[in-house]
């Protein structure tokens, strides 16, 4: 029978993707993928036939009848019939590198995970030694994805250095920003990514043990990829002789308990080792005092699961890509108010507005674009007249933003930034540790504040008070959290001041 | 939909010892005493400490520290409706109001005939096809009042 391929990521399901494989299954052997990240086309089916794979989509089960009339199963015209999948404009732009097989292979088989070069990068990391591939890693230019931006290389090194018996590879699957969806979708489609991607990080700086932080809100990435890691140890990725290396290696997942500030690194790991996910002073870097006092590594599942690409295709094809200080590709996630939502993996260097307007279509609801908040709650509210802004660590960072973990959201202009700008001090009192008092007390006065402000009440003195109290909390709190909710505090103060007038 | 299973301290003592051998083992208990009795009852608190060394005011502070830990068992159904800012830009604040409004119920709260509990949730990673929701860990999009109304009645 002819194959059809359907996604079975959170966002497919929701959207009604079972329904859809269970119409489809007496015509053809259907294969549940993982997404290819155009959720306006989801349920996507794409069909495979001679002239690759022809995609339709948005398609719910009552359009399978007619569907399959129109001839689908042979590439058929049909009103849903978006061509060959891979010509679609939104996926031709892409430079897909960490999502090259996310949609396209069945996410727990590993064989076609090694059909489309999975396990090459272990395999040369094996074969190159520790030494090298840390200089791999850090010739590539690869920052941390999960915001930060740290050179990977550098910290691999710093733990592979660091004395220690023992050593612990950390992922930090606790993508909690609203806006991002990659780490889920990765998960979900393309596990054994981030398993090859910890597996060398492991062989690299001596640790023996990983942990994956994953968030509880993706019931869905967590079963996927405790799945894929009992099919990793059969087939010896992982445990005491990774791929016949004689060097042991495995992973544990472990659930998080809807904390945002877990994602923290420093917080993930008191949570890891079973306490309340209250953040650390730094120093001691993780790196040379992290899980239960070893060394350890802590990178963003996107961070990790690039490394194996980078290390079959070798540093200088990642380094070509990208802008100034960031190398590579950011899977850019565009969410919210927005035409076509979804995942685009492209180099740095896109501005706001071609990645909102051009790629993302305007917004879904037809309305002029008013703001767009990059890099989830702790980033700034840019106006159009930043779009000019390129996605890169450093351009965000002088235009007073950040790109974070590279989520967009786009709202058109019935957005009220002061609103939103006291939705941030709320999630910020919900979800501090409490460990240090800017954030812990700051937050909720902010919140006070911006409800005096909304309410009309000596606007202009407590709007210095607000600016005063940013300060504070920008300077004074220990982690993110605190330090960046000025971000969009202040953006939507300093460029929407209309929303603060009485 | 689980049914949840009665206070059953032997149950919950083979639960714990099951889990804490394992390194930074509280929350990996924590979870498995949720998944059996729809919470952590207060009972549980002092038996989760003695297992761990800890005293019972830190297992009490880490339950409570963390939103996912209930006191007392959910309603029938568990709504966790998102808040979060991608959600927000079409419609999510609307959504709320309207089904806290139809099942009279604010967050956290277990409508009077114990059918849905209604959690707030801050991102699901369904931020394209907001608003979204996860209706006993089944993910639902873009939603409005009457569609959650349908989901919610459509659940067994």
């Amino acid at each position: 029978m002819t194959r059809v391929f359907i996604s079975k990521d959170a966002a497919s399901l929701a959207l009604g993707a079972d329904a859809v494989a269970v119409a489809l299954a007496p015509h053809a052997t259907v294969v549940r993928t993982g997404s290819r990240g155009m959720m306006w086309l989801e349920p996507l089916v794409e069909v495979e036939t001679a002239a690759g794979r022809i995609a339709y989509g948005p398609v719910e089960a009552a359009d399978v009848a007619g569907l399959l009339a129109a001839g689908m199963l042979e590439g058929g015209a049909h009103r849903l019939r978006q061509g060959p999948t891979d010509a679609i404009p939104y996926m031709k732009r892409q430079t897909r590198l960490t999502f090259a097989r996310c949609g396209v292979i069945d996410p727990l088989t590993l064989a076609d995970y090694e059909a489309h070069g999975g396990l090459d990068g272990l395999r040369k990391a094996i074969a190159a030694g520790p030494a090298a591939t840390m200089d791999i890693v850090l010739k590539s230019g690869l920052r941390g994805r999960g915001g930060a931006g740290f050179p990977t290389g550098i910290k691999w090194k710093t733990t592979a250095d660091a004395e220690g018996d023992r050593k612990y590879i950390v992922c930090n699957a606790d993508e909690g920003d609203s806006g991002t969806f990659a780490d889920r979708m990765l998960m979900e489609g393309d596990p054994f990514s981030l398993i090859e991607g910890m597996a060398i990080a492991g062989l690299s700086t001596g640790a023996t043990k990983g942990y994956v932080y994953t968030r509880s809100e993706y019931p869905h990435a967590v079963a996927t990829f405790d799945a894929a890691l009992a099919v990793a140890r059969r087939a010896g990725v992982l445990g005491a002789d990774v791929l016949g290396s004689g060097r042991s290696f495995d992973i544990e997942q472990r659930v998080g308990a809807g904390a945002y500030v877990c994602g923290e690194e420093t917080a993930l790991l008191e949570s890891l080792e079973g306490r309340r996910g209250q953040v650390r002073a730094k120093p001691p870097l993780p790196a040379h005092k992290g899980l239960f006092g070893c060394p350890t590594v802590v990178n963003n599942v996107i961070t990790l699961a690039t490394v194996p690409c980078i290390l079959r295709d070798g540093p200088e094809a990642y380094q070509a890509i990208g802008m100034g200080r960031s190398r590579g590709t950011m899977p850019l996630q565009l969410a919210g108010n927005v035409k076509f939502g979804g995942l685009f993996e492209a180099g740095f260097g896109l501005t706001l507005g071609e990645i909102v307007n051009d790629i993302g279509g305007g917004t879904l609801s037809g309305r002029p674009i008013r703001a767009v908040q990059v890099g989830g709650p702790l980033g700034a509210y840019f106006p159009e007249a930043l779009f000019a802004t390129p996605f890169d660590y450093e351009a965000f960072a002088a235009k007073d933003g950040l790109i974070g973990h590279g989520g967009i959201v786009v709202f058109d202009d019935t957005v009220d930034l002061a609103k939103q700008a006291r939705f941030a001090m709320e999630f910020c009192a919900a979800e501090s540790c409490g460990k240090c008092t800017p954030c812990r007390i700051g937050s909720t006065r902010g919140m006070e504040t911006m409800d005096k402000i909304i309410a009309g009440t000596s606007v202009e003195k407590n709007t210095e008070l607000l600016r005063d109290l940013c300060h504070t909390l920008k300077f004074g709190s220990l982690c993110a959290l605190g330090g960046f909710i000025p971000y969009p505090v202040l953006s939507a103060l300093d460029h929407f001041p209309e929303d603060f007038r009485p | 939909m689980p049914e949840y299973e009665p206070w059953n301290q032997e149950r919950a003592a083979a639960i714990i010892a099951a889990e804490a051998q394992r390194e930074g083992a509280c929350l990996p208990i924590l979870h498995a005493i949720q998944h059996a009795f729809g919470c952590v009852p207060t009972d549980a608190v002092p038996m989760v400490a003695k297992a761990l060394n800890l005293s019972r005011a830190e297992v009490h502070g880490i339950v409570t520290f963390y939103h996912e830990f209930r006191r007392t068992p959910p309603g029938k159904h568990v709504l966790q409706l998102c808040r979060a800012e991608a959600c927000q830009a079409v419609g999510a604040d609307k959504v709320a109001a309207d089904v806290k409004h139809r099942l009279g119920v604010d967050w956290h709260g277990t409508t009077e005939n114990g059918a849905v509990t209604l959690e707030p949730v801050f991102c699901l990673g369904l931020c394209a096809i907001g608003p979204a929701a996860l209706l006993d860990g089944a993910p639902l999009a873009r939603l409005d009042g009457a569609k959650v109304a349908s989901a919610l009645e459509a659940a067994p």
